[in-house]
């Protein structure tokens, strides 16, 4: 598959979902039940590996946060593992770095993640310091200060790589105020603003059992895990969650290009528009469509025309980044400055050929095998479940999500991805983003 | 699609801190060719996989990145089979397929539900025979082999120190090469360059192919008998003879490139896994590097705060000897000169004082998590597999964990007083040139 390069901050679970998903086989993968402080815990036991995956997913993100406060969601994330009431920052990596797991936390756009993974020998202590890092963050004012100055420091650098430059100035023309059109990460300017007391309130307000998803796979019983859910989480209070409030998104009415001049051999370019919400149910028809427009790797449109036919890109793709509240449609490719206007006129016509005439029949069955036929890729290690059934959860896909899936996929028609092109492919009212030498680009655009 | 590895810090996750125990079957079939078959039965799925050994180790001058634009050219079609249809085929299947080149050797994946793993067998024999070579093929995608160097070091000022360092640390091994290949050399290679390397290192007898995953291998075996077994042994593999010649004292290169921060790389040539240094030296790298608790972390970034990020690798799973290398991104407003100070000093103290026993045990103790953990992938398995046979075996592998296991704190010591020295070191520093006005 050609490389998957996405700069804004999904979870790295739930993208696995996002991008291809396919079940096939009639097995509930996961046990759902909800404890009584209304934490859901979704739980799969595998006891082939000694090891043990889980991943906690609390419904707070940067669409939790004040515009004001960007960076908010993320610094709240970044500073659980850097001390809790008990433990220092170093205790903390010591003790989980000690015995060879891991355990880290990280905001995204619509929900935070903290996830361990551990051998199912130090299962004990990977629970105990997960729950400590949740639970009881200490926000020391030292530690708040440094993982300031490391995410401003890791903005700016980020500078350096044209991709996500692009990739950053799309969102933010995309979506406007919008919480998804800024950086997980905040601003320069923002960071400096965000204080002890604000990481303490967000951390008050959305870190609560009834605003999280517990998965958990790998070498554990239900019994055992029911115990160690009561020991380190029973105690955890039930809270009113603050109710979420969203500007709207206006679609363009005209093509919008955004031109950042820098000194390199390649023109970075993203073009694309608003897309969908995951809860879209014409999500399957769009996934099927854009499997044949620049989603299915060598077995795509763009992919033959750009890469194949022409030699003009190394990594060229299309994709629907589906978000709880909104998302994106972007096509995306590199080219050397001297080629950009021939290989964004290409993506254009590509994107109108889609809205102008039916895919073939073969293309047709081949997205639909790919998408079906592919499934037990997708849930074959403890990660890929663990992430799995987060994102069934997460989305309310149900628990027969996987026997339901290739009837879904194979029910989609040509008339079907017909409608979807024109609904959610606008090849006139684009964001184009270049990235790039302008000079030697000279662009039409 | 087609991506090799020229990033090291990926790499590094990929090797520094692998190892096992497992129960691979090795068959050897009459024209040479070497199966390694593990059945790993947790999950329905399967990994099919053929390993050439070619790298860019065994290109020439002028003609570097043949081996990784060959290995583009192997999707492009065969006698039988028309161009565009080897990934479109196991697409279908709903199976994934990819490839990757390095300096020692050249990997052709599919990954698939176990019961299409046969499928891409036929097919992998048959592009180890008739791959077809048309001019306009050649061309076009020679330009695409361009785009990916252009982004993945052109643009990438750190990759392209990592680059740097490499052809100045090495002076006439060919790992002084990238495995990409020189921009200028990419532009001359043409379809005869391509169709000798082709038939010099694609044959039986220079191949291995391993499967890791829910197959019944007594089948599988069969299976690949039938289609791989009548291809004929090749002619011998030209052997590469070059010797590194012994340095004399440390070398120093200058980027200066528009970037943000200034970057610093630093690589000792050092001896490879086999060697009696290999296993301290990885539990070195390991000290230093992995984890926040490791000292170049604590240090440069969380003590000192003059570094975004601090690392150092012990990259020794390759053929001939290669580096340890350690390295560092500078805070905004941190001169590099203090930078490289301080990831001196640590290197220094391991040489004075031997680290703690607790630093060596959780050294130990991440290696061998790590070997218990990548079992839940039957891709990783099949990577290490395959990264071992490649350069030194796969039996190393139980020798490894082994050896790990065995290192002491004087071990660790002694090693770093031994190999990391100036007269084996060659530094790269990025000075970022401030941006040109925009339009």
């Amino acid at each position: 598959m050609s490389m998957h390069r996405i700069y804004r901050s999904i979870p790295a679970a739930l993208l696995l979902i996002l991008s291809l998903t396919a079940p096939a086989r009639a097995t509930q993968l996961a046990e759902r039940e909800m404890l009584p402080n209304g934490m859901v815990i979704l739980h799969t036991a595998r006891h082939s590996v000694p090891m043990v995956s889980v991943v906690m997913a609390i419904k707070a993100g940067s669409i939790s946060e004040p515009p004001a406060k960007a960076g908010l969601a993320y610094l709240t994330a970044a500073l659980l593992n850097e001390g809790t009431q008990q433990r220092t920052s170093r205790e903390i990596s010591e003790a989980i770095e000690f015995v060879g797991g891991s355990l880290s936390a990280s905001a995204g756009d619509d929900y935070t993640t903290a996830s361990l993974t551990v051998l199912k020998k130090d299962i004990e202590l990977g629970f105990n310091l997960l729950s400590d890092i949740v639970l009881h963050p200490a926000f020391r004012e030292e530690e708040i200060a440094r993982k300031k100055r490391i995410t401003m420091n890791w903005l700016i650098q980020q500078q350096e790589d044209p991709g996500a430059v692009a990739s950053i100035d799309f969102a933010r023309a995309v979506y406007g105020d919008h919480p998804y059109g800024r950086q997980v990460q905040g601003t320069v300017d923002s960071i400096p603003t965000i204080t002890r007391q604000d990481l303490i309130d967000f951390h008050g307000s959305y870190f609560a059992p009834n605003n999280t998803i517990v998965s958990v796979v790998g070498d554990i019983s239900r019994e055992e895990l029911k115990l160690l859910l009561g020991k380190y989480f029973g105690n955890w209070q039930e809270k009113k969650i603050p109710e979420l409030v969203l500007p709207d998104i206006a679609p363009k009415q005209a093509p919008s290009v955004i031109k950042v001049d820098k000194d390199l051999t390649q023109t970075n370019i993203i073009l694309g528009h608003l897309g969908m919400s995951r809860m879209n149910p014409d999500y399957y028809a769009v996934i099927v469509m854009n499997y044949i427009l620049g989603g299915g790797g060598f077995a795509s449109r763009l992919v033959d025309n750009i890469r194949d036919n022409r030699g003009l890109a190394y990594d060229v793709h299309s994709y629907f980044d589906v978000n709880r509240f909104s998302g994106s449609f972007q096509a995306v490719l590199q080219t050397k400055n001297e080629s950009a206007n021939t290989a964004i006129a290409e993506v254009i016509t590509e994107m109108k050929r889609m809205r102008a005439e039916k895919v073939s029949d073969r293309e047709l069955s081949d997205a639909q095998s790919y998408l079906t036929g592919s499934f037990p890729l997708r849930i074959d290690s403890n990660s890929k479940i663990a992430g799995f059934n987060l994102a069934v959860e997460y989305y309310g896909l149900g628990l027969d999500y996987i026997d339901r899936y290739p009837s879904i996929i194979n029910a989609v028609t040509k008339e079907d991805i017909l409608r979807v092109a024109r609904k959610y492919l606008d090849p006139a009212n684009y964001v184009l983003v270049v990235v790039g030498n302008l000079a030697k680009a000279d662009l039409q655009y | 699609m087609k991506t090799i590895c020229v990033i090291p810090v990926l790499c590094i996750l990929l090797f520094a801190a692998t190892a096992f125990s497992l129960p691979v079957n090795e068959y050897l079939l009459d024209n040479g060719l070497k199966v390694l078959i593990l059945e790993d039965h947790k999950a329905p799925t399967a990994t099919f996989q053929v390993w050439y050994r070619v790298g860019s180790r065994d290109e020439k001058s002028g003609k570097t990145g043949l081996s990784h634009l060959l290995e583009h050219m192997m999707f492009k079609g065969t006698k039988e089979h028309g161009p565009k249809t080897f990934s479109q085929a196991i697409q279908r299947a709903g199976g994934m397929d990819n490839a990757f080149t390095s300096r020692d050797y050249t990997g052709y994946f599919e990954l698939l539900a176990s019961d299409r793993i046969s499928m891409p067998i036929g097919l992998e024999a048959d592009r180890m025979q008739n791959l077809v070579l048309t001019r306009d093929a050649v061309l076009s995608e020679r330009d695409v082999v361009t785009e990916e160097r252009r982004l993945r070091t052109e643009d990438d000022p750190q990759s392209f120190v990592f680059e740097e360092v490499m052809a100045a640390t090495f002076k006439n091994h060919p790992y002084r090469r990238p495995v990409i290949g020189w921009m200028s050399d990419l532009r001359a290679l043409n379809p005869q360059d391509l169709a000798e390397h082709y038939r010099a290192y694609y044959a039986p007898n220079n191949a291995v192919i391993i499967v890791v995953g829910d197959v019944d291998q007594k089948q599988i075996m069969e299976k690949i008998r039938t289609s791989f077994g009548s291809i004929p042994a090749g002619p011998p593999i030209p052997a590469m003879t070059s010797v590194e010649d012994e340095q004399k004292g440390e070398r120093r290169v200058y980027v200066k490139k528009e970037a943000e921060l200034p970057y610093i790389m630093i690589a000792y040539k050092v001896p490879n896994i086999v060697h009696e240094d290999g296993f301290a030296l990885d539990v070195l790298g390991n000290i230093l590097s992995d984890g926040k608790s490791s000292r170049l972390y604590r240090a440069l970034v969380y003590d000192q705060q003059i570094a975004l990020s601090a690392w150092a690798s012990y990259e020794g799973l390759y053929k001939d000897p290669f580096v340890f290398l350690a390295g560092a991104t500078a805070a905004q407003g941190k001169k590099i000169e203090d930078v490289e100070r301080s990831l001196l000093d640590e290197i220094e103290k391991i040489k004075d004082t031997p680290p703690d026993g607790q630093e060596v045990q959780r050294a130990k103790n991440q290696v061998e998590a790590s070997f218990v953990m990548q079992q839940d992938s039957i891709y990783m398995q099949a990577r290490t597999l395959g990264s071992f046979e490649m350069t030194v075996g796969w039996k190393f592998v139980d020798t490894y964990l082994d050896g790990i296991r065995k290192v002491t704190a004087d071990d660790v010591r002694r090693v770093a007083r031994k190999n990391l020295i100036d007269e084996m070191k060659t530094t790269g520093i990025l000075i970022p040139l401030p941006k040109e006005k925009g339009l």
